[in-house]
């Protein structure tokens, strides 16, 4: 656990936002039930775990979109839930899973809109607000698309522009729900990579996060849920496992060193194209009769 | 951990830290900055879109210009500069008496009527992210001409009562919230989703026409011609008392919806990115939900069921503003615009005068097609 700060582990007053005890649940049926978690500052922590397993929950709980039934999230230090919601948006960001923009609206407007935690009925607009849609478009790479409508993108600079929205709100506190979905695997890492620029410049981001390989590749800290609780915790070295996942997906895998990063790559292993002397046992009995 | 204690190097406006040489590099690289300007006039600060101002302030005016030239029309013509020096007060005694007593209630009533299913028709395409979405759908338009039919044709000691107590349009307006609020509730599940408030409102809406089909089947031949000429909308006959109340009605309402505007625009891009801003999405959908039905039902309280005009009025109105999304301001005056010109070609224009209902959607159907067709063809 060297490689994480001390708070990462257990919790303590140093994590920017905590759940303590939540149980949440749609209209009757329990999802997550009394899970405790808090999320380490200033690094990228990736939520993972099969299918339903509650991640998104998780995150859309953490970030206020779902009330807990039972317990709280706390925010520096603050119950989440008594916080006015527009002044939890001062201190967080969130991008939601696949946003649409309406048809016709640009770049540049869609960013704007980030600033609406800032404003007032009176206080539309500033030259505070211009400036930092104008540096959020700059981080993100779009500035060149500022005029061109969002639904004429491509989806990799859709995204873009979508955490570009979220960084104009200005919290140093990101949660992005699945911001490669949709996407092939060069802009996928395209995201990512600005992420973690996002990272370095000091935000503590949270992600959601289905490839498991870019999750272990730019994380620092997994959080790995199954069936509503969590089952591990930590840096992807220290987390990911053959068993681990056996465990948490029913995946058979195996984790190597990355031969190009720091970090462990998993190979999953099914039942077509294995090597026979890699393949399960089982499985080669079925295949040579 | 806030952003004040970060690391001293990069600088730290919002939180979010940006190296100083990152901003420049890329400020240096770019040319003129392309996000909207603001205008600050002392503690007020907003966008400036001089389109759209300008498009706005071109709709007011013509609203305007066609509210006083339906004054000007009818047996004793007058002439335009007279109506607008009337209007101002500086007047004479005759045409102050037919322009203010006699033709006014008419002209207010058309305006008052346009905005109020223009500003509705916004609300409710904006709510549900779909441009089908219009107080007719929801079953206000209606609810209110089943109630109405069913106090006309029914002539029984309870219908009288409720006619002489609260007058046919009092009761019309009761029917259609109803029936907007009937839809509201059963939309309801967990918040309101748009689709299915569409669904709803259009299942809502066919069982009230079935029920107004089959009390116009089964009455009276004079109580049907009295009930048809309520179906289809009119502003033949107003007089200031039915005015007063749908124009103080309808600006308390649009006072309401612009106070309620600026936490509604982050709704435009779905329930958790405004949620996400900080908006309470659903007090808010929920306040401007009731008062698009409000304003659809004094619509109709006032000038019957006028079809088409908040259907139509938003999406011509995001045309002009060249707006993603349905302008209020611009959609009201658009619908005012729309209702008066129609309600004078009906009076001018054609060899027999026909109820304004008939005009606006023979006007706004071809029009929304025509501007559909242009962004087709660039």
């Amino acid at each position: 656990m060297e490689h994480l700060t001390g708070s990462a582990a257990g919790g303590g007053d140093t994590a920017r936002l905590a759940a303590r005890g939540i149980t949440v649940g749609y209209g009757g049926r329990i999802v997550i039930d009394g899970l405790d978690v808090s999320v380490p500052p200033r690094v990228i922590t990736t939520i993972i775990g099969a299918n339903g397993c509650g991640k998104s929950t998780l995150l859309r709980t953490l970030s206020r979109l779902l009330k807990p039934v039972r317990g709280s999230v706390v925010l520096d230090g603050d119950d989440i839930a008594r916080l006015r919601t527009r002044d939890v948006a001062k201190k967080l960001g969130l991008l939601p899973q696949a946003p649409v923009a309406p048809e016709g609206l640009t770049v540049a407007d869609l960013v704007a809109r980030g600033r609406h935690p800032h404003q007032s009925w009176l206080r539309q607009w500033s030259s505070d607000d211009a400036a930092v849609v104008e540096r959020a478009l700059a981080m993100t790479g779009v500035s060149d698309l500022a005029d061109r409508p969002v639904d004429a993108l491509s989806g990799g600079q859709r995204q873009r522009v979508w955490i570009s929205m979220t960084l104009a709100q200005g919290t140093d506190l990101l949660l992005l729900d699945e911001p490669t979905t949709y996407l092939d695997l060069a802009h996928a890492i395209d995201v990512l990579d600005l992420v973690d620029d996002l990272h370095e410049s000091g935000c503590t981001v949270v992600l959601v996060l289905h490839d498991l390989n870019l999750a272990t590749r730019y994380s620092d800290n997994l959080i790995v849920m199954k069936a509503g609780a969590i089952l591990a915790q930590g840096h992807p070295r220290d987390v990911i496992t053959a068993d681990l996942l056996r465990e948490a997906f029913g995946l058979r895998a195996e984790v190597i060193d990355d031969p190009v990063g720091d970090r462990p790559l998993i190979v999953p292993i099914g039942r077509a194209h294995v090597r026979p002397d890699r393949m399960d046992k089982d499985t080669v009995q079925v295949r040579l009769g | 951990m806030n952003g004040a204690d970060m690391d001293g190097t990069g600088v730290n406006v919002t939180g979010v830290n940006v190296t100083a040489a990152d901003v420049s590099d890329v400020e240096r690289a770019r040319g003129k900055p392309s996000v909207a300007p603001g205008v600050r006039l002392g503690r007020v600060s907003f966008v400036w879109r001089p389109w759209l101002a300008g498009v706005t302030l071109l709709l007011a005016a013509a609203a305007f210009l066609a509210f006083c030239l339906s004054i000007g029309v009818g047996d004793f013509p007058i002439a335009l500069p007279q109506v607008i020096s009337t209007i101002l007060g500086r007047g004479e005694q005759v045409d102050e008496f037919v322009i203010m007593d006699l033709r006014m209630p008419r002209a207010l009533a058309g305006c008052v009527v346009g905005v109020a299913l223009g500003v509705s028709g916004a609300i409710t395409q904006s709510i549900a992210r779909n441009p089908l979405a219009s107080p007719d759908i929801l079953g206000i338009t209606w609810g209110a001409g089943a109630v109405a039919v069913f106090l006309v044709t029914v002539s029984g000691g309870t219908a009288t009562a409720v006619v002489n107590s609260v007058g046919l349009s009092g009761a019309a307006l009761a029917g259609g919230l109803g029936t907007g609020l009937l839809v509201y509730v059963l939309a309801w599940r967990r918040g309101i989703d748009g689709f299915r408030l569409i669904l709803i409102g259009l299942c809502v809406s066919a069982v009230m026409e079935a029920v107004t089909t089959w009390l116009l089947v089964t009455a009276d031949i004079r109580d049907v011609a009295r009930a048809q000429a309520w179906l289809i909308g009119s502003l033949d006959n107003r007089s200031w008392d039915d005015v007063r109340v749908a124009l103080w009605c309808t600006l308390a309402l649009t006072v309401v919806v612009a106070a309620v505007a600026f936490q509604f625009k982050p709704l435009h891009l779905g329930d958790d990115v405004a949620a996400g801003l900080g908006v309470r999405h659903t007090v808010v959908r929920a306040v401007l939900l009731l008062c698009a039905v409000l304003l659809a039902g004094v619509a109709v309280s006032a000038a019957g069921p006028v079809s088409f005009v908040a259907l139509v009025a938003p999406q011509v109105a995001m045309r002009l503003t060249r707006c993603p999304t349905p302008p209020l301001a611009a959609s009201g005056l658009t619908g005012a615009l729309l209702l008066v010109g129609a309600d004078l070609v009906a009076r001018t224009a054609l060899p027999i005068t026909l109820p304004v209902g008939v005009v606006t959607a023979a006007i706004g159907g071809p029009f929304l097609v025509y501007l559909l067709v242009r962004a087709n063809l660039r």
